[in-house]
């Protein structure tokens, strides 16, 4: 019989971990699809952080290092320096990137790190239990502010991949998510894009994925998904945000 | 071999670099400034990447990186940039990665001074990040040692897959004295086989990592460290004894006191007061036996421990070995200020005579 | 034999250069030798002072409260240095910078006016060799000939043409203690 499906090469046999509903599963087949399509799978080096994926060394299968929170991007650093001719990633929460490891991620933009950094944001702390993240959005509930995010307490949330577009090493940016199949498309396409301008050392990728936390934001996968498009994409807005060096509009 | 006269912290950066370094991540912070501007020149010489981290939390997790990755990887910094580094060293630590940290340390607590100081003895011994675990600290007392310990270290650092220190102080940074490169012998090293730098055709993935969630595993692994600690204790004690056949009086000190000490020695013979020194060279793990058989001796009657900390930090290492078998006085100043060789000669006098 | 010798002045002055040289020609005579200098935030004009132990035997203190010798290069180096000079020892006084003179009666005081004798040798910068002739003439401790080897090391290759000025300016200096 002709195979029609098969689970990617670059994923290992573990059952995930991850609670019904939650977009990991299908970034992690993306990132290891794209990772294997480009011929980069026995030779990349994969960062996870923690967060909800912190476990992502069990699941792909090229080699792996588990970085303290936040600091993805540093460990990074020290293996793409001493690593040039090898893809290197990260794979990143928003509790990780956009919070504890903010110094970490924007002096790697900054330095035009030739690595890609894969930012999975859903607006919340996933593993701790559902606290605010800085992505929250204004007026979402979370257990740190249980009636709904505001501006006066925690300021508005951060545009991760706008912020990062405006260094000059970041050379390219886009915000995807992965609600439909033809959004998967297209996060397929971005993330492989960004691993191509790795491989042709031009600077710092950054692939942010919308993602839903039907669990935390305490919601059926369906609504999540719904949810997702209704409010994050409208203070996120999907697309491409940079391209080598270009602004784009 | 001729010698050459060399900043500290310039010959530490250059022994690096004679010892293999592949890289190296730093962060201005006096007195350790040097390290990093020589490897910054030097070290891509070599073919070796340096790297100005925006942090010393980044700089040590770069070193993380490239350590786990199989690369013979460095930083150095001062103490308030130690404290930073302490969340990647037990890092480095829980993953048994090899990697060398130079602390040349100044006054404390907070930003203290910039002078020479020694208050970071506990956090280097005593782990310093969180959990259990032990970096091996070694304590050079001149220029010579410190080239010469920077260059082994790496060895050491990668036979046991373990963080090593070097702790000088600022003092030692900032002096310039005559060196030789000695050859230093190479260890037998194990294949870095665990590396995480990509499959290249392996038939498996490496991880790198410090996690264990079930808690079963977990106090296994801490009982595997526990055993290559234990090795390290049985192999590495280093320690000097300078003057101790009949000495009366020991003092015992480790770094710069320590040559200090050698001075106060001296003038204290000249008066026929019979003076020695123990000095420690790896702060851990402690010369704890070669101290207790020490304090045994009867011609031993009382220890003087000196050290840049104000009541002293190294003094309760002291106190263990000697189990109360002598009477233990203390001399130091913290903040930079160093202890001169007449308050010595004068602290060894007075502890001598409550004894007799 | 052990010479703690200080040497003290604004920064930029050289004080810290003498220091290497004198530890430098004592390693070249097969002396133990250390050089520490004080070290602080940056600045230019601040007070900048090291301090060179050449001896015999092995060096333990690299520090010391006491000097044998004092070089002092402005007024606030001799106001804060002589004190700790000990008895019967030497203080160096760039005579051009520092109009006190020194106040004990148990030292030995020599006046050099380095940056006179520079000047007329033909370049300010080398007033650093004068004070170090008069340092070598006056102790005794090194040997002419291996400041000189040390001068021809120092300028080797393209600096060439520097060696004869600063040879002149270090016999000068010796002189100046005759």
């Amino acid at each position: 019989m002709a195979i029609v499906y098969q689970k990617s090469a670059g994923l290992t046999d573990a059952e995930l971990h991850y609670c019904p509903g939650c977009h990991h599963g299908i970034i992690h087949k993306l990132v290891a699809e794209s990772l294997v399509e480009l011929g980069l799978l026995d030779d990349a080096i994969g960062v996870c952080p923690v967060g909800c994926s912190v476990f992502a060394y069990n699941y792909f299968t090229c080699d792996m290092q588990e970085a303290a929170h936040g600091r993805a991007p540093a460990v990074a650093t020290g293996i793409k320096r001493t690593h040039p001719d090898q893809a290197v990633f990260t794979y990143q929460g928003d509790g990780d990137l956009a919070s504890i490891g903010a110094a970490e991620i924007v002096h790697a933009a900054m330095r035009g790190e030739k690595f890609t950094t894969i930012f999975v944001n859903n607006a919340i702390y996933g593993m701790t239990g559902g606290q605010m993240a800085p992505t929250t959005l204004i007026g979402q509930k979370a257990t740190t502010c249980q009636s709904g995010r505001t501006a006066e307490q925690a300021g508005m949330p951060i545009r991760m991949a706008e912020m990062l577009s405006t260094l000059d090493g970041c050379v390219y940016a886009e915000r995807v998510c992965v609600t439909d199949i033809a959004n998967i498309n297209k996060a397929k396409r971005a993330i492989k894009k960004a691993f191509e301008k790795q491989m042709n050392r031009e600077g710092f990728t950054f692939i942010e994925v919308l993602s839903t936390c039907p669990t935390n934001w305490g919601m059926t996968p369906l609504k999540a998904n719904q949810w997702l498009k209704d409010n994050m994409a409208a203070y996120y807005p999907l697309g491409v945000i940079k391209d080598s060096g270009a602004e784009v509009k | 071999m001729a010698k050459e006269l060399w900043k500290g912290n310039e010959a530490i950066a250059e022994a690096a670099i004679r010892a293999g370094c592949d890289c190296f991540f730093g962060y201005p912070i006096t007195p350790q400034s040097e390290v990093p501007e020589y490897m910054s020149v030097h070290l891509p010489e070599h073919g070796g990447v340096f790297v100005q981290a925006e942090s010393e939390v980044a700089a040590i997790n770069m070193v993380y990186g490239a350590a786990g990755a199989g690369m013979r990887a460095m930083t150095s910094s001062s103490s308030p940039g130690i404290s930073l580094k302490q969340e990647g060293i037990t890092y480095i630590a829980g993953a048994e990665l090899p990697a060398v940290i130079v602390n040349c340390m100044r006054g404390g607590p907070g930003l203290g001074t910039i002078q020479p100081g020694q208050g970071d003895y506990f956090q280097a011994t005593r782990g310093g990040g969180n959990g259990d675990y032990r970096t091996l600290v070694l304590s050079p007392s001149n220029v010579q040692e410190t080239v010469d310990f920077v260059q082994e270290a790496f060895d050491i650092a990668d036979q046991y897959r373990n963080p090593v220190m070097i702790v000088c102080d600022g003092l030692i940074g900032q002096m310039m004295e005559p060196i030789e490169w000695r050859e230093i012998p190479k260890r037998k090293l194990p294949p870095k086989d665990w590396a995480a730098g990509g499959r290249k055709g392996r038939d498996h993935h490496n991880v790198i990592n410090s996690l264990y969630m079930d808690p079963e595993v977990c106090d296994e692994h801490n009982r595997h460290l526990d055993e290559k600690y234990a090795e390290i204790a049985k192999n590495e004690v280093r320690w000097e004894e300078v003057q101790c056949e009949d000495a009366e009086i020991v003092i015992t000190a480790y770094g710069t006191p320590a040559r200090i000490a050698l001075t106060a020695l001296d003038a204290l013979r000249a008066e026929g007061i019979k003076a020695g020194l123990f000095r420690p060279i790896t702060l851990w793990p402690y010369p704890e036996k070669a101290l207790h058989e020490l304090a045994a001796k009867e011609h031993v009657k009382a220890f003087l421990d000196v050290e840049m900390s104000s009541s002293g930090q190294m003094i309760d290492d002291v106190r263990l070995a000697v189990e109360g078998q002598k009477p233990i006085s203390y001399l130091g100043h913290a903040g930079g200020v160093m202890p001169t060789v007449e308050e010595m000669i004068e602290a060894a006098k007075k502890a001598l005579k409550e004894v007799k | 034999m052990k010479k703690e010798i200080i040497i003290s002045g604004f920064g930029g002055q050289g004080g810290l250069a003498i220091g290497k040289n004198l530890a430098e020609a004592g390693m070249d005579e097969g002396l133990n030798v250390t050089w520490a200098p004080s070290y602080g935030p940056e600045m230019r004009g601040g007070t900048a002072n090291c301090s060179v132990v050449l001896s015999d035997k092995p060096v333990g203190s690299p520090v010391f409260a006491h000097s044998t010798e004092l070089i002092a290069l402005n007024e606030p180096s001799l106001e804060k240095f002589e004190a700790g000079v000990l008895p019967g020892g030497t203080v160096f006084v760039n005579s051009d910078v520092v109009t006190d003179k020194v106040s004990r009666s148990d030292l030995t005081a020599y006046y050099v006016p380095c940056s006179k004798i520079a000047e007329e040798v033909g370049n300010p910068k080398v007033s650093n060799m004068v004070m170090l002739g008069a340092y070598v003439a006056a102790t005794k401790v090194l040997k002419p000939e291996t400041i000189e080897k040390m001068i021809e090391t120092m300028f080797a290759g393209p600096k060439a043409k520097f060696i004869p000025l600063n040879i002149e300016a270090f016999r000068r200096g010796m002189a100046c203690v005759r």
